[in-house]
């Protein structure tokens, strides 16, 4: 084998595999055994290419077809069809021809920087587009480029004689074109390419994919039943595996009856974690039946004796000591400003709140009967480490095998990869005959990881003429940077800032949840800047004009919110609108709404939504758009319904019936995208829209009613409390 | 174990699972259809949507037992022959899916709707709909299909 060469400079070593069915060009490092060359199924190939850390980013077939290997997962945010509109972009690829499927799972080939260190396949944070834009440019720029150089020596021309359009590589000198898929059988095999610099790359002014609408390609197949997602694997001589884990997160299980439940019917093995006990059978229905035979007895954890709603006042008084936390932001003295000007305060509270993903948590996982191989079959956000199986079992990561397949929603939550590593733990008992690891959506809720709870204390402090001359935000909660997203105002004029974090530890289980801290902390800013313009009688948008004066792309954003929501107009008799701005992975984004109050249930109806967002150069505008409407959707869920409770340590809510998402009937009438018009380099999307809402519509009620909402989610009895305060 | 035959997507299919066992695990697991998929289990979130006889029921709430004896039962995978279905047309037109994952369901109870009312107002498809929840919140292109696929002649209703 070659010696692997990861410079990021130049590419020492390409090769184009001919192929019965065409041609696999593989750009970039790595090394390839020769037997590969020999090799002439196509699918076998790509499976030695993987398994031997080859890079390859796309195969071109003779009748045309190009199939471009998305890095990223697709858990609804579009990347099966926005990355590979990267690429073709810059190979200027027949968008009509092209495939997309899912490359390996191989982050020193197919990840991207932008995680301040190694190369990594996170598709998290908003952060896929952003973080491979360049990318895809590069390697797509880098399969024309071999393209060219492949026709102008079969040709005879100068390479710079030579152009392409859509599919094809033309020479206008002599009139002559080429489809791409014509070029498979002369292509060559150069020795090295180098990095195509930056301005070498496609104007974005003549970009003709990027910025312009194609239909998703993963589309077609979630509307017939054909998409696969880990949960609808199934392969021969399968077993099922579901888990019994404690309500009080951090318990330990005595199992009373092991040998009881191994005499079930289909029972094959009993499997007991530090945090769970596993059970094995044939087929799915026995492994559930047997779980529910299962005798535990608890032990106490950590979170034995918590109760999240009596929590909050601890929360306060922690937050009126003088200790301190951990500082996030210290400019200026705000002390000094709460000496000079008035100042107003106040706390405002989040319950925890659950993923709720659509596909419940599960995996199928196979280990060798050797005991030394393992293979998984998994919707991951991770797509690192191997998804803790090589540490779970003690395997070299490159004896692991991942098979990416559609996420039923990520969210965060398939960040973590607690569920990955649990059935390779079950598969290590069965080798050689595969797992499929079922959370039901019981476990899903009970041994989820929420968004933290946390109390927001909030003080602003304001010169006679209503300008916000300080802002000290307190954050008392669980989770450490969880707590933290979202706690800056990088885009505000606030002379005198401070963000401190108290953390609290009860032992409930964290994680990022869309948007992170952004959603709690968003909606404590930007009700407390609300509180403050009226209390000086200055329209909220007004406000926000002084205090983005000079940041004009975020002001862009208001303006432009402000145009399409009609600020100005008077509401509708019992409506009233409430307005937010946030930046959030890079987007800037302003929402407005109208809202309604039925004083009677305390139930808010949202009629209407516009937001307004500058994310820099926006690949696929339709899908920007979903994910701004489906994002204010979550968010609406999270404000009016969202809420994890827990009682001496255990999880209340089990199921959709106690944990109630937004359902249809709720959806406003209208949710109206705007989106600014940008060259600069594109920015995050997929959750700027969830942390918009709570404050819009805190804000909208404090316009309609004169009353606060500072507690969330907004439950009607909440809503009623406010109303009557 | 017990013995059931089903007619599952106009197709004689047999299976050997305890009683009680829900359709849903029988359609998934046993007989690989695994376009209807898995939420809850306890008919809160309607992705394990199909039909019997043509009328929108809960798979995951259905003992086998009670689905046997001849009943029509359609999934998504039997819906159209192509995928054809105005519904699922309507659903790549208005760019509906997102993670995918609710969408089988969906489609199913949106093309019983137009069964049965063929030009539903935004009220009734609403009304209609509520049982189904979608996390990527695509709610307004559901209403959007709905109403673009009403109104057309459903030619490839249940596998026709």
């Amino acid at each position: 084998m070659q010696p692997r060469d990861n410079t990021n400079h130049q590419v020492t070593r390409r090769q184009f595999l001919r192929t019965s069915a065409g041609v696999t060009l593989v750009i970039g490092a790595g090394g390839l055994l020769p037997r590969l060359s020999s090799c002439t199924n196509a699918e076998e190939l790509y499976e030695e290419l993987k398994q031997h850390v080859v890079t390859a980013w796309v195969r071109l077939a003779e009748d045309g077809s190009v199939t471009i290997f998305n890095p990223a997962a697709e858990m609804g945010q579009g990347s099966m069809t926005s990355l590979p509109m990267i690429f073709a972009e810059e190979m200027d690829a027949d968008w009509s021809k092209v495939r997309v499927e899912f490359s390996a799972q191989e982050p020193s080939i197919y990840g991207s920087g932008g995680w301040g260190g190694d190369k990594r396949m996170l598709s998290a944070g908003s952060r896929v587009t952003k973080s491979y834009y360049p990318v895809m440019r590069q390697a797509g720029a880098q399969a024309r480029l071999i393209l060219l150089e492949s026709v102008a020596t079969h040709w005879q021309v100068p390479v710079s004689e030579l152009a392409t359009e859509p599919g094809f590589v033309v020479h206008r000198a002599s009139d002559r074109r080429i489809g791409y898929g014509e070029i498979v059988p002369f292509l060559q095999i150069p020795e090295s390419i180098p990095e195509i610099p930056e301005s070498e790359l496609k104007d974005p002014n003549s970009f003709r994919l990027i910025g312009k609408d194609q239909p998703r390609t993963d589309i077609p197949s979630k509307v017939d039943g054909s998409a696969r997602f880990a949960v609808d694997v199934r392969l021969d001589n399968m077993l099922y595996g579901v888990y019994e884990r404690g309500r009080v997160h951090g318990a330990r299980p005595t199992l009373r009856n092991e040998a009881d439940i191994l005499l079930l019917d289909g029972v094959v093995q009993v499997v007991s974690l530090d945090y769970a006990i596993g059970v094995i059978a044939e087929r799915l229905e026995q492994a559930l039946a047997a779980r529910d035979q299962l005798d535990i007895s608890w032990s106490d954890a950590e979170a034995t004796g918590f109760d999240s709603q009596e929590a909050y006042e601890e929360y306060a008084r922690l937050a009126g000591t003088g200790e301190s936390g951990s500082v996030i932001v210290s400019e200026g003295d705000v002390k000094r400003a709460q000496r000079q000007y008035t100042s107003h305060s106040a706390d405002y509270l989040n319950d925890y709140v659950y993923h709720a993903q659509m596909e419940p948590l599960n995996a199928v996982v196979k280990v060798s009967e050797d005991g030394m191989h393992a293979e998984a079959w998994v919707g991951s956000q991770q797509g690192a480490l191997k998804l803790g199986i090589p540490q779970a079992l003690d395997l070299p990561p490159e004896n692991v095998k991942i098979n990416l397949m559609y996420l039923g929603g990520g969210l965060g939550r398939r960040s973590m990869t607690d569920f990955v590593v649990e059935c390779a733990i079950l598969a290590r008992q069965v080798p050689g005959r595969p797992v499929k690891l079922i959370w039901t959506r019981q476990d899903d809720v009970t041994y989820g990881a929420y968004r933290p709870m946390s109390l927001q204390r909030l003080t602003a402090s304001v010169d006679g003429r209503g300008n916000l001359m300080g802002l000290q935000h307190l954050v008392v909660g669980d989770g450490d940077r969880l707590v933290a997203s979202g706690i800056r105002n990088a885009f505000y004029d606030i002379p005198n800032q401070h963000a401190e974090i108290r953390t609290v530890s009860h032992g409930i289980r964290l994680k990022h949840w869309r948007a992170v801290g952004h959603g709690p902390n968003k909606f404590a800013i930007e009700s407390m800047i609300d509180q403050i313009a009226r209390k000086h009688n200055i329209d909220p948008v007004d406000y926000r004009r002084t205090l983005m004066a000079t940041s004009p792309r975020a002001l862009a954003t208001l303006e432009k919110a402000a145009e399409i929501s009609d600020w100005p107009a008077p509401p509708a008799e019992g409506r009233a609108k409430g307005v937010a701005f946030l930046e959030r992975s890079g987007t800037l984004s302003t929402g407005v709404c109208e809202i309604s109050v039925d004083r009677d249930t305390g139930r808010i109806r949202v009629h209407r939504v516009w937001v307004a967002l500058d994310a820099g150069v926006v690949i696929h505008p339709d899908n920007v758009k979903a994910q701004v409407e489906g994002g204010i959707i979550m968010g609406m869920s999270s404000a009016f319904k969202e809420q994890i409770t827990i009682v001496n340590g255990a999880v209340v809510q089990s199921n959709f019936d106690d944990y109630q998402l937004l359902r249809i009937e709720d959806t406003p009438e209208s949710i109206e995208v705007a989106i600014i018009a940008s060259t600069e380099p594109p920015q995050g999307v997929g959750e700027t829209g969830t942390p918009l809402v709570a404050a819009a519509v805190a804000n909208a009620f404090l316009a309609l009613t004169g009353k606060h909402l500072r507690h969330l989610p907004f439950t009607p009895e909440r809503v009623l409390q406010a109303l009557a305060s | 174990m017990a013995r059931f035959v089903l007619n599952v997507n106009g197709e004689r299919k047999t299976v050997e699972v305890d009683p009680g066992t829900t359709l849903l695990w029988v359609l998934r697991e046993h007989l690989g259809l695994t376009g209807t998929k898995y939420g809850c289990g306890i008919a809160q979130c309607g992705v394990c949507t199909i039909h019997i006889n043509g009328n929108p029921a809960k798979a995951c709430a259905l003992p086998v037992d009670g689905v046997a004896n001849g009943q029509e039962i359609t999934t998504i995978e039997g819906l159209s022959e192509n995928g054809d279905h105005p519904v699922q047309q309507a659903w790549i037109a208005e760019q509906v899916p997102q993670c995918g994952y609710c969408q089988s369901g969906q489609i199913m109870q949106a093309a019983a709707l137009l069964e049965e009312n063929p030009d539903p107002t935004r009220d009734e498809i609403i009304t209609y709909m509520n049982g189904h929840l979608c996390r990527c919140g695509t709610y307004l292109r559901i209403i959007r299909a709905i109403q673009t696929a009403a109104g057309q002649p459903l030619t490839n209703k249940d596998g026709g």
